[in-house]
């Protein structure tokens, strides 16, 4: 509704004086009109959501009976069905999926913070060589890598812990990242680098010094998307989380989808629901962020 | 090392020049910097040798021989490709996903340009309206949000009954081996927020005084759509569509959770990611599975390679 009454406002403002009143009544209608139907299409878009969002707090026998979204009756019976899988309670999955996505938060901004510092500013021969490697490797299925990596994890005892799923994100393999930070850094002025090596800085200090705390929307950036990428990341923890006691929040929602026989759709959306407010929280917490990240690297 | 559907808009921007080396020793200076760099790259190297370059050549390997996992792999020269061509699983999936591709990413792009248009002209609101549109595909690579698609196109679900009530009688789209495929290409077309954003900052990017210029010049909104903002808004094009293309050959969660593992009804979900993850990991036909990666990779990076050749025939770059 206020975006309706924003739209009026505007048109209004922006219409020079001698425009006649029938222009901007036309004027004023389309705007209307296509506000509407933006709003019509947003609310289209959002429905499933919303319906899930309804349908985790109505009474199972309702659920599938009722298409509405105002509800009559409100329940925790869903979660209350949901909440143990496998023998654990899903703060349990929510813990797992916490420390994996964390450590890769940790691993990202470690890794690819360096590795974009030294595309973007040091004067090497191998540089355009290892430039052109980042930007393939960003395009490289992970499906080709993933069986030896499986065996080779195998062998050393690693599957159903989490160091499949963290180590590589030290050693920078999201390279998505570093060609993000590349192309950040590379806007920074380098007048700022020549000072600091007029002052005695040597790389390391100039990226600690220098970079690093001008590349702060890069890292928020980089933070919010791994966040997200691996929270919803399903095939590599698929694979390497077997035991339920290691299961992620998306592979126990994959067993709860399963051993479904016995659960409601009321129960499945409520788990799913719970799974996702994680992202929805960073989505509604982090939209400044997002936006400045996108305005950073996206409008250079 | 996948793409999320979600991918934050970069822009790929022309070549650095080679930077002016900050130590004016030139040799002394680079060798220093030589140093530094690999210091810096350290992690990275050590990944892309032990995480991505060692197991793509192992892979490679094991391609070409017959392996369980318990037993040692042992070499078959080019069976498991010569399997390739008699197993009709292959084929079905290889199809399914070249079906999901060729569909479903020029649909969510179309979407992803037109809501763009749309939302650029100076709108109030831009910002509700961009996030409300973003918002699904922040979510739409989960399980969650697999399962949710599962129940509303489940036989009593949201879509169903959203048909009743306008008195048409609903199918049992998941378990109808001619509509399960459908039901996921919605679902990729409902994420189209994320290259909508990426065209949005690519929209804003083309100056005003072209428009400007061409008003003067009697140009009306189909002009200048047709001779300014398309031209201009190719490279944001090549780019989403590389992404994206790339993305759906890659596509594994949505048709996992939706046919429970299965690839079902009747193969017609089956992915190939899915028979990639069917042969590796459930029946642990290792070798199988590696050949089936690799052709994977070959055809991605074909795809890729012909998406690149034909960018010089209609890709603008240049001012």
């Amino acid at each position: 509704m206020s975006t309706l009454t924003d739209s009026t406002t505007s048109t209004s403002a922006l219409a020079p004086r001698h425009i006649s009143v029938s222009v901007r009544r036309s004027r004023l209608r389309g705007a209307l009109v296509r506000h509407g139907a933006l709003t019509l299409f947003g609310l289209f878009m959002l429905y499933p959501l919303i319906w899930m969002l309804v349908s985790a707090f109505k009474p199972s026998h309702l659920v599938l009976t009722d298409p509405g979204i105002i509800p009559t009756e409100l329940t925790l019976e869903n979660f209350r069905n949901g909440w143990v899988v496998g023998g654990f309670p899903f703060w349990v999955f929510f813990g797992n999926s916490l420390v994996v996505a964390i450590s890769a938060i940790v691993g990202n901004l470690f890794s690819c913070s360096l590795a974009a510092f030294a595309l973007a500013r040091l004067d090497f021969r191998a540089r355009n060589i290892y430039f052109a490697i980042v930007l393939v490797s960003v395009m490289l299925p992970m499906h080709a890598v993933i069986i030896p990596q499986y065996i080779v994890f195998s062998n050393l005892g690693l599957v159903n812990t989490f160091v499949p799923l963290i180590l590589p994100k030290f050693l920078a393999t999201d390279a998505f990242f570093v060609f993000l930070m590349v192309q950040f850094i590379r806007g920074i002025p380098r007048t700022l680098d020549e000072a600091a090596c007029i002052d005695g800085a040597g790389p390391f200090r100039t990226f600690w010094f220098v970079i690093l705390p001008l590349m702060r929307p890069a890292l928020i950036t980089t933070t919010i998307f791994t966040f997200i990428w691996t929270w919803n990341d399903f095939f590599g923890q698929l694979i390497y989380l077997t035991d339920s006691s290691v299961f992620t929040v998306p592979v126990a929602l994959n067993a709860l989808v399963d051993s479904q026989s016995n659960q409601g759709t009321g129960t499945l959306l409520a788990m799913s629901l719970l799974s996702l407010l994680p992202i929805l929280l960073f989505f509604a917490f982090a939209q400044k962020y997002l936006i400045q990240g996108i305005a950073t690297t996206g409008l250079k | 090392m996948t793409i999320a559907k979600s991918a934050p808009p970069v822009q790929i921007t022309a070549p650095d020049p080679p930077p002016t080396p900050v130590d004016t020793g030139k040799g002394r200076g680079r060798r220093r910097q030589t140093a530094a760099a690999h210091a810096f790259l350290a992690p990275w190297l050590i990944g892309l040798i032990v995480i991505t370059a060692l197991p793509m050549l192992a892979s490679l390997a094991l391609s070409f021989t017959d392996y369980n996992i318990l037993s040692t792999p042992r070499f078959i020269g080019t069976a498991n490709f010569e399997r390739m061509l008699d197993d009709p699983r292959f084929w079905t999936s290889a199809k399914v996903t070249g079906i999901y591709v060729l569909v479903s990413v020029p649909l969510q792009l179309g979407f992803a340009l037109a809501l763009a248009l749309i939302l650029d002209k100076g709108l109030k609101g831009l910002a509700i309206y961009r996030s409300a549109y973003y918002l699904p595909s922040l979510l739409g690579g989960s399980v969650a949000v697999a399962v949710l698609w599962k129940q509303i196109f489940g036989y009593d679900g949201l879509v169903n009954q959203g048909l009743e009530t306008i008195g048409i009688q609903g199918s049992n789209w998941l378990q109808n081996p001619d509509t399960a495929l459908g039901t996921l290409i919605v679902l990729n077309a409902w994420t189209f927020g994320s290259p909508m954003v990426i065209f949005l900052a690519g929209l804003r990017q083309i100056p005003e005084e072209l428009y400007e210029a061409a008003r003067v010049d009697g140009a009306g909104w189909s002009r200048q759509f047709a001779n300014i903002t398309i031209p201009l808004l190719t490279p944001i094009i090549f780019f989403n569509l590389i992404l994206q293309t790339i993305g759906a050959f890659q596509a594994f969660t949505q048709a996992h959770v939706v046919s429970g593992g299965t690839g079902g009804p009747v193969d017609s979900t089956l992915f190939y990611t899915l028979y990639i993850y069917q042969q590796a990991f459930v029946n642990f036909d290792m070798g199988y599975a590696s050949a089936l990666a690799w052709v994977l990779l070959l055809v991605i990076g074909l795809i890729t390679a012909l998406h690149f050749t034909l960018s010089k025939y209609w890709v603008f770059y240049g001012d």
